[in-house]
C-alpha cells in the first residue's frame, strides 16, 4: 500500500496522484490507440459506439453523480444534439463547426429546462425532466419541415477538412478523442471551484447555500455543461446510426443512460465509463446467451429491457456504489491485507429522513 | 352539445389518470417512495382481469375481486421482500428501484401474455346510455362511478377504520406512529397493497377502451403529470388533478393542432411547478434553510 504525503492542495488536486497512475493510464491509452489494428471491423464499431455511450455517460455523472441532480430526460439532450448536427450537415455547413453547435444547442436547452428545474428538487426534477423529454420527443415527430417526422433523416459521415470519415477506424478515432477531451475537461472541472460547488450541493444544499454557494446559478451551470457533453454524444451517435429517427431517442435510451451512471457507480468518473462498457456490452452477451437458453427465454422480445430491469433492481439493492464501488472495495481489500474491515463502506443510514415539514 | 360530449370523455379518462395518480400519492405519503411502477401495476392487475374473466371464464365481478385479491398480495410481498430494504439510501436509489422494476414487470408481463393488444370484453363494453341528445358510452360512466365509489371508500377507510387511521398516523410521522405501538412495516405492505388494489380498479376500468397490452403502463407517466398537479399530498387534490389533465388534453386533442394533446398535460405540468412548485393542492412544505 502507498502512503501519499501530500504537502500542498496542489497535491491533493494532481491529476494523475501518483507514478501509477501514468503508467496504467498509459497502458491503457496504448491499448486503445492500438485496438484497430488488431480488432475486426465490426468490434471497432462495438467500442466507438462504447466511447459515445462513455461521452453521454460523463455528461449525465456531472449531473446526477456530482451535484445530485436527477435526469430522466437525458435521450432528449442527445436527440436535440443528433438533430441539429444532421440538420446543419445538409444544409452545408462543414462538420467542425456543426459538431460543436449541435453541443450548444443542447447546452442552450439544458438552460431552459434547468430555470424551472431550479425550483425543484428529488422526484419534481425527476418527473418534470421526464415530461421534458416527452415534449421534445413529439416536437421531433411533429416538426417535419426540420425533423421528417417519423420517416427520419440519414447522417452522412462526418468530414473533416474534406476528408470524410467513413471507415470505421477513423470515426472509432474520432470518438476516442472526443471521450478524452471530455474526460480530461470532467476532471478539471470537478478539481475547479466550480466542481467543489457542485458536489457541496450535492452533499447538502442547505450547507452549500450556508456556505455561500449560489444554488441557481450552480445547478444551472450543471445543467448546462451536463447537456453539451450529451449533446456532442447525441451528434456522435447519429453518424453511427447513420440513419435519426424519433424512436432512437425514446425514454428508453434516457433510462439507459441513468442506468450506465447507477450501474457504473455514482460520483465516479471511473463509473461513467464502466457503465458505459457493461450498457454496451449487455446486448453482445444476451445475444450470446440466446445460444444456451432454452428456445421459449431467448425468443421473448421484451428480454433486454427485462434484463435491463433486474440488473439495475440487483445493483441498487445489494451494491448501491456500482461497480467502481466493487473495484475500490476489492482494492482496499488488498490494500489493507489481512485487516480489511467490511464496516468501511456500510451505509450509514438505515432509516427514513423525512424530506418534508408540515 | 359537443362541448358536453367531450367533456364527459375527458372526466372519464381524468379519472382513471386521478386513480393512477392515487395510488402514487398513497404510497408517497406513507413511505416517501415514489412508485415510477404504478402504471405497470395497473398493467398487471388489467391482466389478471383478463386472465381470470377472459381465458377462464369467470363472472366478470368474481374476476374483478379476484384480481384485486391478487395483486393486493403482490403489491404487500412486493414491499416487504424488495423495497423495504431500501429505506434510509437517497430517494434517487428507490426511483432508480421502481423504474426498474416497472421494466421488469412489463418484460414479464409480454413473456407470460404476450406482446400483442388483447380485447377485454367486460359488461360495459361498446354499451351507450341515451341522455335526451347526450351520447354516453357506458364505459366512461363506468369509470366516473367507479372513480366516484372508490373514493367514498377509501374516505370511510381512512377515517372510520382502525387500519385507516393507523395509516394515517404513520405516514404522518413514521417514529411517533411507532411508539404508540403502531406496526409501521406492515402499515406500509398494507399500503402497497392498497396502492395496488387502487391500481388494479383502474387497470380494469380502462381496459375496455384502452384494450390490454404491456406498454399501457405508460399511461402512469401522464398520471404523474396529474399528481404532480395535484400537490402529491392530498387524496382529493390527486383526483382533481387527473380531472383537470383528462379534460384539457381532451378538449385540447379536438380544438388544437395534432401533437399538442400528447404532451398537454406535461405542459399544464411545467406550469403548476413554475407558479407552485409544490402543487396545486399540496398541504406539505420543503424543509428550508
Amino acid at each position: 500500500m502507498r502512503i501519499l504525503f501530500k504537502t500542498s492542495y496542489l497535491d491533493d488536486i494532481r491529476l494523475f496522484p501518483h507514478s501509477g497512475y501514468l503508467i496504467w493510464y498509459g497502458i491503457l491509452g496504448a491499448c486503445l490507440l492500438l485496438a484497430p489494428l488488431v480488432l475486426r471491423e465490426f468490434h471497432v464499431g462495438e467500442l466507438s459506439q462504447v466511447f459515445i455511450l462513455a461521452i453521454a455517460g460523463v455528461g449525465l455523472m456531472l449531473l446526477i453523480g456530482y451535484t445530485g441532480l436527477a435526469s430522466l430526460g437525458h435521450g432528449a439532450f442527445m436527440a436535440i444534439g443528433a438533430y441539429v448536427n444532421t440538420y446543419l450537415i445538409a444544409k452545408g455547413v462543414p462538420f467542425l463547426i456543426s459538431f460543436p453547435v449541435s453541443g450548444l444547442a443542447a447546452l442552450v436547452a439544458g438552460i431552459v429546462v434547468a430555470l424551472p428545474a431550479n425550483r425543484m428538487t428529488g422526484i419534481y426534477l425527476a418527473i418534470a425532466t421526464l415530461a421534458f423529454s416527452q415534449i421534445v420527443e413529439q416536437v421531433v415527430v411533429r416538426w417535419e419541415s426540420v425533423t421528417r417526422g417519423f420517416q427520419g433523416m440519414p447522417v452522412p459521415a462526418p468530414d473533416i477538412l474534406g476528408h470524410p470519415l467513413t471507415q470505421a477506424w477513423e470515426f472509432y478515432y474520432l470518438c476516442l478523442a472526443v471521450l478524452v477531451l471530455v474526460v480530461l475537461g470532467a476532471i478539471n472541472l470537478i478539481r475547479s471551484p466550480t466542481g467543489r460547488a457542485m458536489v457541496a450541493i450535492r452533499d447538502s444544499e442547505i450547507s452549500a447555500q450556508s456556505l455561500g454557494v449560489n444554488l441557481v446559478r450552480y445547478k444551472t451551470i450543471a445543467f448546462a455543461i451536463s447537456a453539451f457533453i450529451t449533446g456532442l454524444a447525441g451528434a456522435l451517435l447519429g453518424h453511427k446510426l447513420k440513419f435519426i429517427s424519433p424512436d432512437a431517442f425514446n425514454i428508453i435510451l434516457s433510462i439507459q443512460l441513468l442506468l450506465m451512471v447507477v450501474v457504473g457507480g455514482l460520483g465516479s468518473i471511473h463509473g461513467a465509463i464502466f457503465g458505459a462498457i457493461f450498457v454496451g456490452g449487455l446486448p453482445q452477451a444476451i445475444a450470446l446467451m440466446r445460444d444456451y437458453l432454452p428456445a421459449v427465454i431467448a425468443r421473448t422480445p421484451g428480454l433486454e429491457p427485462g434484463l435491463f430491469g433486474l440488473v439495475m433492481i440487483l445493483i441498487v439493492l445489494f451494491e448501491p456504489l456500482g461497480i467502481y464501488g466493487r473495484w475500490l472495495k476489492i482494492k482496499a481489500y488488498f490494500d489493507y491485507f489481512p485487516l480489511y474491515r467490511r464496516a468501511t463502506f456500510k451505509r450509514q443510514r438505515s432509516y427514513l429522513k423525512t424530506e418534508r415539514v408540515r | 352539445m359537443e362541448l358536453l360530449q367531450l367533456i364527459v370523455g375527458g372526466t372519464a379518462q381524468g379519472c382513471v389518470y386521478g386513480l393512477i395518480a392515487l395510488g402514487f400519492v398513497l404510497i408517497y405519503k406513507a413511505t416517501e417512495m415514489v412508485n415510477f411502477a404504478q402504471g405497470d401495476l395497473m398493467m398487471l392487475g388489467a391482466f389478471m382481469a383478463l386472465t381470470f374473466v377472459g381465458t377462464m371464464g369467470l363472472n366478470y365481478w368474481l374476476g374483478f375481486l379476484l384480481a384485486a385479491v391478487c395483486m393486493a398480495a403482490f403489491g404487500y410481498l412486493l414491499d416487504a421482500l424488495i423495497l423495504r430494504r431500501i429505506i434510509g439510501q437517497p430517494q434517487f436509489a428507490i426511483v432508480i428501484l421502481t423504474i426498474s422494476l416497472g421494466f421488469l414487470l412489463r418484460s414479464g408481463a409480454g413473456f407470460i401474455w404476450g406482446h400483442e393488444t388483447q380485447v377485454f370484453e367486460t359488461p360495459f363494453t361498446n354499451r351507450i346510455v341515451k341522455l335526451g341528445e347526450l351520447i354516453l358510452p357506458l364505459e366512461s360512466i363506468s369509470m366516473i362511478a367507479g372513480t366516484l365509489i372508490l373514493a367514498g371508500a377509501l374516505y370511510l377507510f381512512f377515517n372510520f377504520t382502525k387500519v385507516g387511521n393507523a395509516m394515517q398516523a404513520s405516514s404522518q410521522n413514521q417514529l411517533a406512529a411507532y411508539y404508540m405501538g403502531i406496526p409501521v412495516k406492515r402499515i406500509n405492505s398494507l399500503i402497497w397493497a392498497l396502492s395496488a388494489i387502487v391500481a388494479t380498479i383502474a387497470g380494469v376500468l380502462l381496459s375496455p377502451v384502452s384494450l390490454v397490452d404491456p406498454s399501457i403502463g405508460f399511461l402512469g407517466i401522464k398520471a404523474f403529470a396529474a399528481a404532480v398537479i395535484g400537490g402529491f399530498g392530498s387524496l382529493l387534490g390527486t383526483v382533481l388533478g387527473g380531472l383537470i389533465v383528462g379534460i384539457s388534453e381532451t378538449l385540447v386533442g379536438r380544438y388544437l393542432p395534432p401533437g399538442f394533446k400528447e404532451i398537454f398535460a406535461y405542459l399544464l405540468m411545467l406550469a403548476v411547478l413554475l407558479v407552485r412548485p409544490q402543487g396545486l393542492f399540496s398541504t406539505m412544505q420543503r424543509k428550508k434553510v
